[in-house]
Formats: C-alpha cells, sequence, structure tokens
C-alpha cells in the first residue's frame, strides 16, 4: 500500500469532499493560499479559490459563528481554529451555539459543522501554542470529538466527519502532519466512535489516542521483548466513545493503562478509568493507571517539555506497576 | 417611500398581536402557567414590524433573548409559541427551549438566543448561505444596545463588511441592558457610528415609528440584496417593562420612562392611520378583534395540549439521521 503523510491524507479527504459536495466551503486564519497555518490545504487553493476556501481575519468568534450559520442554513462549513489553544475565545459559539442548537430547538434544527484544530507538544511552541483540551470538548454533550493518529484514519475519520450532520471537532497534532503511513487511495471513510486496536495482546491494555498511540506501540514493542505482551487500542474518535472495545479488553487482560499528553487532571484518561471501574471492575486485577502530562503548562525548554510529554520509559514503568 | 394600505394594516396587526401576546404573557406568568425567563418586548413593536415587513419567508433572522417579537413579525405561529412558553410537547422546541430559545427554521428564524450578542457571528453564517444560494435572499440580525459592546459585534461587522455579505445589523437601542445605562457604557452617543469603523453606511432613525423603521430597513435589503453588503441600522426605542418578568426596574428614571411610554408605537400608528385616512376607526376595531380571537385560541391550543414526557430528556443531542 502507499505510504503518504498525515498532512497529505487529510488534504486528501478534503479535496475529495471539495469536489462531491459543493455545499462545503473552508474558512480559517490563512486557510487559502497557505493552506492553513500547517499548510495542509496550500496545493488546494489553486482548484477551489477564494470562493470555496476562505481567508477570515483573526476572528475566532466570528469564524466559529460563520460555521454555524452557515451549517445550520443547509451548508456544509469546515473551520478552522490553528490552534487549540484559541478555542477559549471561541468557546460560547462551540459550547453554547453549535453543541445546542439542536436540542434547544426540539430537534427542529441541525449543524452539520467540523471545526479543525490542532493539539500538540513538542514543537517548543510552549504554553499557549501547544495544548491538548479535548477534555474541554468532551464534556459538552451535543460535540463529536475526533482525534486521528495515522494518515489512513486521518482520512478515513475526516470523510466520515464532514458527512455526518453533527457539529464535530477534529483534532490534528501537530507532530505527525509530517508522518508517512498507509493510506488507502479514493473514498475511503472510518466509522466514527470506533477504536481500533492497534495491537492484540493479553497481559495489559494500553488505551491511548492521538500522537501517543504510536508511544504507545512502541513502548508496547519494547515490552514485548520482556514478554508483557499489551493490547494497543487506539480510540479514534472520544465522543461517541467505543465503550465495548475497551471493555472487552479489559475483561481479557484484566490490567489498564491510559496514555494521553492532556495535563493529569479531569484529563478524558480520568473518564476512561471511571468507566472501566464502573462496568469491568470484576475484570481488573490491579488498579487503573494513567500516563499523562503533569498538571502544568507546557514550558518553553526543551528539556522540560520533553518530560512534559509522556514518553515510552513512563508507559512500561506504568504497565510493569500492575503486572 | 409609498406603503400601500394593505402592508401598512399589516404592519399595525403585526405590531397589535405582538403587544396583545407579551401582555398574556405577564398575566401567564403571574399564575404560573409560564415560567422561567420572560424578556418582553413590549413598546418596541415597531421595529421587529418594520424590519420583518421587508423580508421574505425565504429570508433569514437571528433574534435575541427578547425574541417573542421577531418571532410574531417573522410568521411565527401564535400556537406553537405559546405551547413552548406552556413547557408542552406541541410547542415549537418540544418544551426543550423555552422562551429564549424559539427556532422556526422553515420560516427563516435561526432562533432567540440566550447569548447576548450571539447572533451577531451567527448571522454571517445565514449570509454566507444566501451569498451561495444567489436567489437574493438576505439575513437580518437583531441585537441591542448591550449587544453593541460584545466582541462577536466587531468580528461580526468586520467580517460582514470585507465579504460584503447580504446582512444587515438592527440595532435596537432601548438605552439600557438590565440596569446599566448605554450613554454610561460607550463613549459615544449613536451606535451608528461605529459603522464607520467597518467602511459601512450607519443609520440612526426613530425605532417607534413603524414607517421610519419600514423604510430605513428598505434601502439596507436593496444594497444587502444588489451585493452591495451590509448595514448598520440603529433603532431608538425603549421597553416598557423591565429587563426580565420579576426585574423591579427600579434602574431607569420614571420620566424617561413616562416619556417614552406615552409616544409608543401602536397608538401612533394607529392615529396615523386614521388622520391620513388609510384606515376608518371600524377597520382598526376588526384588526383588534381578530387579534383577541387569535390570541385566544393560542392559549387555549397550548393550555389543552399535552405535556412533556420523560425520554424527550435525551432526544436531539446528536443528529442520528
Amino acid at each position: 500500500m502507499r505510504q503518504i503523510t498525515y498532512r497529505d491524507a487529510i488534504r486528501e479527504a478534503i479535496e475529495f469532499e471539495m469536489r462531491r459536495d459543493p455545499r462545503m466551503f473552508l474558512a480559517g486564519e490563512d486557510a487559502g493560499r497557505m493552506g492553513g497555518a500547517n499548510f495542509v490545504t496550500k496545493p488546494s487553493f489553486a482548484e477551489f479559490g477564494t470562493d470555496r476556501i476562505k481567508d477570515t481575519p483573526i476572528s475566532e468568534t466570528a469564524i466559529i459563528g460563520l460555521g454555524v450559520g452557515a451549517a445550520v442554513t443547509g451548508l456544509r462549513p469546515v473551520v478552522e481554529i490553528t490552534f487549540m489553544d484559541f478555542m477559549g475565545v471561541c468557546m460560547d459559539e462551540v459550547a453554547n451555539q453549535a453543541a445546542k442548537m439542536r436540542y434547544m430547538f426540539g430537534g427542529k434544527a441541525k449543524i452539520p459543522l467540523v471545526i479543525r484544530t490542532v493539539n500538540g507538544a513538542g514543537n517548543r511552541t510552549a504554553a499557549q501554542h501547544s495544548q491538548s483540551l479535548e477534555a474541554w470538548l468532551t464534556h459538552i454533550p451535543g460535540l463529536k470529538v475526533v482525534m486521528p493518529s495515522t494518515p489512513a484514519n486521518a482520512k478515513g475519520l475526516f470523510l466520515s466527519s464532514v458527512r455526518d450532520d453533527n457539529p464535530i471537532i477534529f483534532v490534528e497534532n501537530r507532530m505527525l502532519y509530517s508522518k508517512k503511513g498507509d493510506c488507502p487511495e479514493g473514498e475511503y471513510l472510518v466509522p466514527l466512535g470506533k477504536a481500533n486496536i492497534m495491537k492484540e495482546g493479553s497481559d495489559a491494555t494500553i488505551i491511548s489516542w492521538s500522537r501517543m498511540v504510536h508511544t504507545s506501540l512502541a513502548a508496547a514493542n519494547l515490552l514485548a521483548k520482556e514478554g508483557i505482551n499489551c493490547e494497543v487500542i487506539d480510540l479514534q474518535t472520544l465522543v461517541p466513545l467505543d465503550k465495548e472495545t475497551i471493555l472487552a479488553s479489559i475483561k481479557k487482560t484484566g490490567k489498564a493503562v491510559i496514555v494521553h499528553e492532556a495535563v493529569k487532571t479531569s484529563g478524558f484518561g480520568a473518564e476512561v478509568a471511571a468507566i472501566i471501574a464502573d462496568e469491568a471492575f470484576s475484570f481488573l486485577k490491579s488498579p487503573i493507571k494513567r500516563v499523562t502530562a503533569p498538571d502544568t503548562p507546557i514550558p518553553y525548554a526543551s528539556k522540560l517539555e520533553d518530560e512534559f510529554i509522556p514518553n515510552e520509559a513512563k508507559i512500561i514503568s506504568a504497565v510493569k506497576s500492575i503486572m | 417611500m409609498q406603503i400601500n394600505k394593505e402592508k401598512m394594516l399589516e404592519m399595525y396587526k403585526t405590531m397589535l398581536t405582538i403587544r396583545k401576546f407579551e401582555e398574556s404573557v405577564i398575566k401567564l406568568y403571574a399564575s404560573g402557567s409560564i415560567t422561567g425567563a420572560a424578556h418582553l418586548y413590549i413598546g418596541e413593536e415597531a421595529i421587529a414590524t418594520g424590519v420583518c415587513a421587508n423580508l421574505n419567508p425565504d429570508d433569514y433572522i437571528t433574534s435575541t433573548h427578547r425574541g417573542h417579537g421577531h418571532l410574531i413579525a417573522k410568521g411565527g405561529r401564535l400556537d406553537l409559541m405559546m405551547a413552548e412558553l406552556f413547557q408542552k410537547k406541541t410547542g415549537y422546541c418540544k418544551g426543550k427551549g423555552g422562551s429564549m430559545h424559539i427556532c422556526d427554521m422553515s420560516l427563516g428564524i435561526i432562533g432567540s438566543n440566550g447569548i447576548v450578542g450571539a447572533g451577531l457571528v451567527i448571522a454571517n453564517g445565514a449570509a454566507q448561505t444566501c451569498k451561495v444560494n444567489n436567489k437574493g435572499q438576505v439575513c437580518a440580525c437583531f441585537f441591542g444596545d448591550g449587544a453593541a459592546n460584545r466582541g462577536t459585534f466587531h468580528e461580526g461587522l468586520n467580517m460582514a463588511s470585507i465579504w460584503k455579505l447580504p446582512v444587515i445589523f438592527v440595532c435596537e437601542n432601548n438605552y439600557y441592558g438590565i440596569s446599566g445605562c448605554q450613554r454610561e457604557m460607550m463613549n459615544i452617543c449613536d451606535i451608528s457610528e461605529r459603522a464607520k469603523s467597518y467602511g459601512i453606511p450607519g443609520i440612526t432613525a426613530d425605532g417607534n415609528d413603524v414607517l421610519a423603521v419600514y423604510n430605513a430597513t428598505s434601502e439596507a435589503l436593496a444594497r444587502a440584496r444588489n451585493g452591495n453588503g451590509p448595514t448598520l441600522l440603529e433603532f431608538r426605542t425603549w421597553r416598557h417593562r423591565g429587563h426580565w418578568e420579576g426585574d423591579p426596574d427600579e434602574w431607569r428614571e420614571k420620566e424617561e420612562h413616562d416619556m417614552w411610554v406615552k409616544k409608543e408605537p401602536i397608538a401612533a400608528f394607529s392615529n396615523y392611520l386614521i388622520e391620513n385616512n388609510v384606515a376608518a376607526k371600524e377597520e382598526i376595531s376588526k384588526i383588534e378583534d381578530e387579534v383577541k380571537s387569535e390570541l385566544a385560541d393560542a392559549i387555549s391550543y397550548a393550555k389543552e395540549s399535552p405535556d412533556v414526557t420523560p425520554e424527550q430528556l435525551y432526544e436531539d443531542v446528536y443528529f442520528n439521521g
């Protein structure tokens, strides 16, 4: 199978759907000629132009408002918040408007809006340009939260997201954009709400998402050399959550380690842990462990940032602590 | 501009319907049939009426927390509105939204909104749809003097101005948020002055004169429909009741209040119609009777409608279609 980058896989998905559905349009800061802050759609501008890829002012509130208003009146907007750290600026439009309109209006409206945004530390861009804030968004009923980890699921999850009629936060990880992986050609969909078992095993379950899936796989491969065979689950979608796959794995292994690069307190790992403790308690052979960033802002200095982000050693240590 | 008699009588009926609807809400709220929050439009009827009289069913509006007037003026059904306020399953929002969240997408009403200033950025999205549809549709965005200080005002007007979106921004300046007075909350006098910052036309007019509202809106909409972009309209008015039903309303001067109530828009318009021989007293009376009857039907409908059911709590969080 051909290998392309995560960046190109997302662009492929965007272009595919833009050609297929004339109601779709993109909008965001530097979305046009630059293709977004991470150059994802730079080659696309020549084909679609300013009518369908709109450069906006620095106005996150207006960007999401544009998306909400266009979606509720029949278009398929894909808007971009260039850094997830900027979500605070437009939180009303996301949480009080996009997420709630369908419910408040008694089901008489739908908001088919995709909000692309970017998380991820590791770039030395420090506290206000590196956060993973998915926990904020998983806490708002009415939103779906999708976090691709590979070129294939980035393409497939994007196509599923843009065809879903709900407001969806599509979180791309900046450290993955240049990473290559297998990616099917043509129309390829990965369903929302389904986790993917990246590696099978029966000694322990590692549950992760986004970039940490790769770190978890690397840790699992090292542990395998020591005879500890971990099952690694990539959630792919946080909301709606694939509880079935998680619980089936815990029933098999009895041991859970959750890995995310968001900070520990009230991270989405806490939610997954609570679900496992509630619904698979009798299968657990040891406490549920979370390997996360510490409860600090993200530091600038490389050595400090590297300590902040979960690594293979910390995951290995956590798994061993429950064996 | 010449407005024909039929249109003028329609506008009179709309204003009266809003007034009588809101007066019913006062009584029903006091008696407990309606609960939660109610923000009444009494005194401001000429604005919703004069603006919406220029709109077609396929034009859009974004409304505010004080939305009953906009809903009625855009053609909203009294029975479904009343049933919603009565928390009934047959209400516009199936009892899930309440006064501040009523929408009718079939009439282009993208909802009342409980967040002050929210519509200022949502309207641009609807206007973008209008642009793409290329049928001359527009969106009218209602907001108040308080909302004019929100960031959404700045971001919304700026974005609409650079893309020449088919939207008009209608500021209902009733001088007060809750207790905060517009004069103290901004360093300028006319909110329409802010239009200069966005390179768009800004007009201030008497919001208690339905014909003045109608005419100013008509010009602004012509610009919007022809691809010449947004206008900021500021209509000066006064709300007769407190900010919310239950507001002690101790924050406004009695003299100012009395002065405005004296020039309230409905009596002013009925006097105009009669003095200018547009309509006879009997025609006005006939309209009053129609309004009374339609409202009574709406209240009966609401009273007799079934209550919400427990499973509705979990419905419509997502679209599963």
